[in-house]
């Protein structure tokens, strides 16, 4: 079989539609806001949510809950709130504090599924919940449809609060004199930053996740010099790595989300390379 | 009738008291220029009339009609604007966001709008540019035009010429002074005595121990006004040799 035939072959089963339907929105949802991170530096909140995300999936997996998702969300949401706030009153106490938080989620997340096995493989369910699936092919049904309802509403607040993020990235303390409730919008930025998080764990796993944020963001701000052009092209970008780190790991056989980050990986290396050239010429 | 009157305002940082007893008033057409030493806490001041920080004691009030969201405020720049991706139209588009309520996008009027005050500050030809690429004097008058979207009444300007060359500082100078000719009024921090005194109707000089707020020909009879002007007269002639 050749790899054409071969990808016909598996296009025939709705659940590979479903999954490239589904990474391609967790793509599209997750690079919307990384520009923001990035300038803001709040990439690192994402990362420390992501292994927040870690230790409530542990918990729910042990209380045997049947929609994990019902249960992350919110304990990640709250986390992303109470990052915030100690981040903004105090830098360096900020800065320990998603720390403490991070490792703690993941320590304790680790530990509470050895000491409450649920699965005779342990190794194998924490990492594949650390580095995503080995084939997306694992994704149910309802999940399926919990990604579709919470990208379509990331997008929609994006789209509509699009200006709104523009300002208080740029400039917060004109944000502020000009009436703007610059708080309320940061809160609202890091409870989306827990969505996208959570809706990506199920795509390239919870250490993985700040990449499919930020790298979109930092390639397309290599080439791109508007804030528009950024965010469209970042937007493009994770899309098409996205598919094509999918369909490269149904074709091979690798793990889907590491397969993603390193075309997103990849992507960044050209795309600073246009810069370099572009920026001569 | 007043736009602004500040009345035993005392500003500072959590609880941390830096100036007190601060008190004046500004009127339509005016241009006030706010002077003091580094370090003697004038951004802390301007942020505290612009409602970002609560002051610890005393009160600033907005009258005649003039909105707490009806400034143009020119902050100084920041670390993330260095690296920030924003074209020069976003940037001065960006003026309009108080006063767009809960509409998503910019109407036409605001972008017909916001191309007239870049025509004021004669920016038009950057409008598509990168904004981190553009000189401090250009990045400067892009700040000027957002603040001019925001506020046809009254802007406050925090040091909007520092770390810009004589010539360039001179430009800007002007382009605030023809903007106070068309009826804006002006709040402006500034170290440069010597300006101050050509431009402004009204200073305010702030200072730990005590502030001095009058017209500009009683600030140069006054002892601060003197020793201030005296020292920038030095400065000038060490500059010379």
């Amino acid at each position: 079989m050749n790899w054409m035939e071969k990808l016909s072959f598996y296009f025939q089963f709705p659940l590979v539609r479903y999954a490239l339907i589904v990474g391609v929105l967790i793509a599209l949802c997750s690079s919307l806001l990384g520009v923001t991170l990035v300038l803001k530096r709040f990439s690192f909140i994402g990362d420390g949510l992501s292994h927040v995300a870690f230790g409530a999936m542990a918990i729910a997996a042990i209380l045997n809950i049947a929609n994990q998702t019902l249960l992350i969300l919110p304990v990640t949401i709250i986390c992303a709130i109470l990052l915030l706030r100690t981040g903004q009153n105090a830098k360096i106490k900020g800065d320990a504090a998603i720390a403490m938080l991070s490792v703690g989620a993941l320590a304790f997340g680790y530990l509470v599924l050895n000491v409450f096995p649920t699965s005779a493989n342990v190794s194998g369910d924490v990492c594949s919940t650390l580095f995503g699936s080995m084939s997306i092919l694992t994704i149910r049904k309802e999940e399926v449809w919990i990604c579709i309802i919470l990208s379509i509403l990331v997008i929609a607040f994006f789209v509509l609060f699009y200006h709104r993020i523009f300002d208080v990235t740029f400039d917060e303390s004109f944000a502020r004199s000009a009436g703007t409730k610059v708080d309320w919008y940061n809160l609202l930025i890091a409870v989306i930053i827990a969505v996208i998080i959570v809706l990506a764990m199920n795509l390239v796993g919870s250490l993985l996740i700040s990449a499919l944020i930020i790298f979109p963001a930092l390639s397309a701000m290599r080439i791109f010099k508007s804030f528009r052009a950024v965010t469209i092209c970042s937007a493009v970008i994770s899309v098409i790595c996205a598919l094509l780190g999918m369909l490269v790991s149904i074709l091979t056989g690798t793990p889907v989300g590491s397969t993603i980050v390193a075309v997103d990986v990849l992507a960044f290396l050209i795309c600073y390379i246009i810069g370099i050239v572009g920026g001569r010429g | 009738m007043s736009y602004m009157i500040a009345r035993n305002l005392s500003v500072g940082y959590e609880g941390q008291e830096v100036l007190a007893n601060i008190n004046f008033e500004v009127n339509k057409g005016e241009y006030l220029c706010i002077v003091g030493e580094n370090g003697s806490g004038k951004s802390t001041l301007m942020r505290t009339i612009l409602g970002l920080q609560p002051a610890i004691s005393g009160e600033v009030m907005f009258m005649d009609g003039l909105k707490k969201n009806e400034v143009g405020y020119l902050p100084q720049q920041t670390m993330i604007q260095r690296d920030f991706p924003a074209s020069v139209e976003e940037i001065v588009r960006s003026g309009f966001q108080g006063q767009m309520g809960w509409r998503p996008f910019y109407s036409k009027e605001q972008k017909q709008k916001a191309l007239e005050n870049m025509e004021r500050m004669h920016i038009v030809n950057l409008a598509k540019r990168c904004y981190r690429e553009l000189s401090g004097g250009q990045q400067q008058r892009v700040l000027l035009a957002r603040a001019l979207c925001a506020s046809q009444k009254v802007l406050l300007l925090d040091e909007p010429v520092s770390g810009l060359d004589p010539n360039v500082t001179a430009d800007m100078y002007d382009l605030i002074a023809s903007l106070n000719r068309d009826g804006i009024t002006i709040i402006m921090i500034s170290h440069d005595i010597g300006a101050t005194i050509r431009y402004a109707t009204h200073i305010l000089h702030v200072d730990n121990r005590h502030t001095f707020f009058g017209t500009k020909e009683e600030y140069l009879k006054s002892p601060e006004g003197f020793i201030a002007a005296h020292e920038q007269e030095l400065e000038c002639e060490g500059g010379r040799k």
